[in-house]
């Protein structure tokens, strides 16, 4: 690993030796890592390196095949998932009602009732909560952004973000990270996985590079220096 | 209003409005029971004594049929964008979801059922012949049958590739019992040969029996990978 750093403060999230198999493919290969509290780490690496399978296992989404996750101190994830919001790659979201009509029955599985709170979320998001136009009718950057509103709704303390900045424009993308690092400011402890690093260069505090199921280096800036095997 | 049937109630509403705009269900469902009607009444000879006692049967095997079109469909909407996972990962109890599922599916199949009955009466020249008012609970209790397996079993298949195949493949089956007690139950009342009060004793204890094992179940199905 290039300049391997632990957290200084209390993990937040820890997980050990997490393996994670898909019939005989294995997702994750014994990743063992510690993230901190109030940080915004940004998980980089090529297309199946493992990213989403270790989120989706965070999120409880996925069982681990082996080895151990612990979020805010607890083994049970489901206990704690109101700590926890999760945006996917895909929406998460029904396209035929409104993005308020959306939030406003998800915030019911979290027992919120004040309507207030979903227009808050959506607001944050820099969308307009008496939109009336059906989520399947919003341009992609609209439903990425109406997305995390969504994963906001609980005011979780750990934010699992996948691809959040996937087919949005720059400037969309820019102002999503502002937010990001607004509420990594707010104590919030982020972890975004992205194949779009340098909207995140000079706003993340780590770096974590995946490949092939496996952490391979965590570094301070986006300038990954470990030595590449030569090919032949 | 507790948490729980709190979830409940805002998922049945969800689920409600969304067929509303969509339609698809129940658009699906008419049209296929419709083709049932109409093609077996140019099958048989409607006036016949003996479609009285087919005519049990023909509602009963349109209605589960044209059933499992609704069943996939209420899932395949959770699928689309994998809502299905904003659920999972929120703190909603499984059951809830359940109950939403199975309510707005025995809504949809009751909404079937009011729209298609009349038409069976005028096509098959049915008139009750035994205490017409058992036919309510053998309706009732028949198709929460239908629908609380349906509900599970569809779950079950969500994730496997041919979903429109496997559903009727484990629903069916299981099924088997509750059908023989809908179909003997009003025939028995069409006729007016015997009564139908062991059927829809059977009917009871059988929705009974099943809503339990599905409930208990559900958790595991709902979070498996």
């Amino acid at each position: 690993m290039s300049d391997p750093s632990s957290p200084q403060a209390s993990p937040i999230v820890a997980v050990s030796n997490l393996i994670k198999q898909f019939g005989r493919f294995a997702a994750l290969r014994g990743v063992t890592a510690e993230f901190a509290a109030g940080r915004l780490y940004a998980i980089l690496g090529d297309n199946g390196a493992g990213k989403t399978t270790l989120l989706r296992t965070l999120a409880g989404l996925a069982r681990p095949t082996r080895g151990s996750v612990l979020l805010l101190g607890s083994a049970d994830v489901r206990a704690v998932c109101r700590q926890v919001g999760y945006m996917a790659h895909p929406s998460l979201l029904y396209d035929e009602m409104s993005g308020m009509e959306n939030l406003r029955y998800f915030a019911r599985l979290y027992g919120i009732e004040d309507d207030r709170r979903c227009a808050s979320v959506i607001r944050a998001v820099r969308l307009d909560p008496t939109l009336e136009r059906p989520v399947g009718q919003y341009s992609q950057g609209m439903r990425q952004r109406m997305s995390l509103a969504r994963a906001l709704l609980n005011d979780p303390k750990i934010l699992l973000l996948d691809e959040p900045f996937s087919n949005v424009d720059l400037r969309s993308a820019r102002e999503m990270v502002s937010l990001l690092v607004e509420m990594r400011d707010a104590g919030k402890t982020l972890l975004v996985v992205t194949h779009q690093a340098s909207l995140l260069d000079g706003s993340a505090d780590e770096f974590v590079w995946m490949e092939a199921g496996q952490i391979v280096a965590r570094t301070r800036d986006l300038q990954r220096q470990q030595p590449r095997p030569e090919g032949p | 209003m507790s948490l729980s049937s709190g979830i409940t109630a805002a998922t049945l509403a969800k689920d409600i409005r969304l067929e509303w705009r969509s339609k698809d269900a129940i658009n699906s469902m008419l049209f296929f029971a419709l083709l049932v009607v109409v093609i077996f009444s140019f099958s048989f000879d409607p006036l016949a004594e003996d479609s009285r006692r087919i005519a049990g049967g023909l509602v009963w095997v349109a209605f589960l049929f044209a059933a499992v079109v609704a069943l996939n469909q209420t899932w395949a909407r959770e699928l689309r964008n994998q809502v299905l996972d904003a659920y999972r990962v929120s703190p909603a109890p499984a059951n809830s979801l359940f109950w939403a599922k199975a309510l707005g599916n025995f809504t949809f199949v009751g909404v079937l059922e009011g729209l298609m009955t009349p038409l069976f009466i005028v096509f098959y020249n049915l008139r009750a012949r035994g205490p017409a008012w058992q036919l309510i609970p053998i309706a009732v209790l028949g198709t929460w049958a239908l629908v609380v397996n349906g509900t599970f079993f569809a779950a079950v298949s969500l994730r496997t590739r041919s979903r429109e195949v496997m559903l009727p493949m484990l629903l069916f089956p299981v099924s088997i019992p509750a059908l023989l007690a809908m179909v003997n139950g009003t025939t028995a009342i069409l006729t007016g040969d015997d009564p139908a009060k062991f059927w829809i004793v059977l009917l009871a204890t059988y929705d009974v029996v099943f809503t339990i094992g599905c409930l208990a179940l559900f958790e595991t199905v709902l979070h498996a990978e």
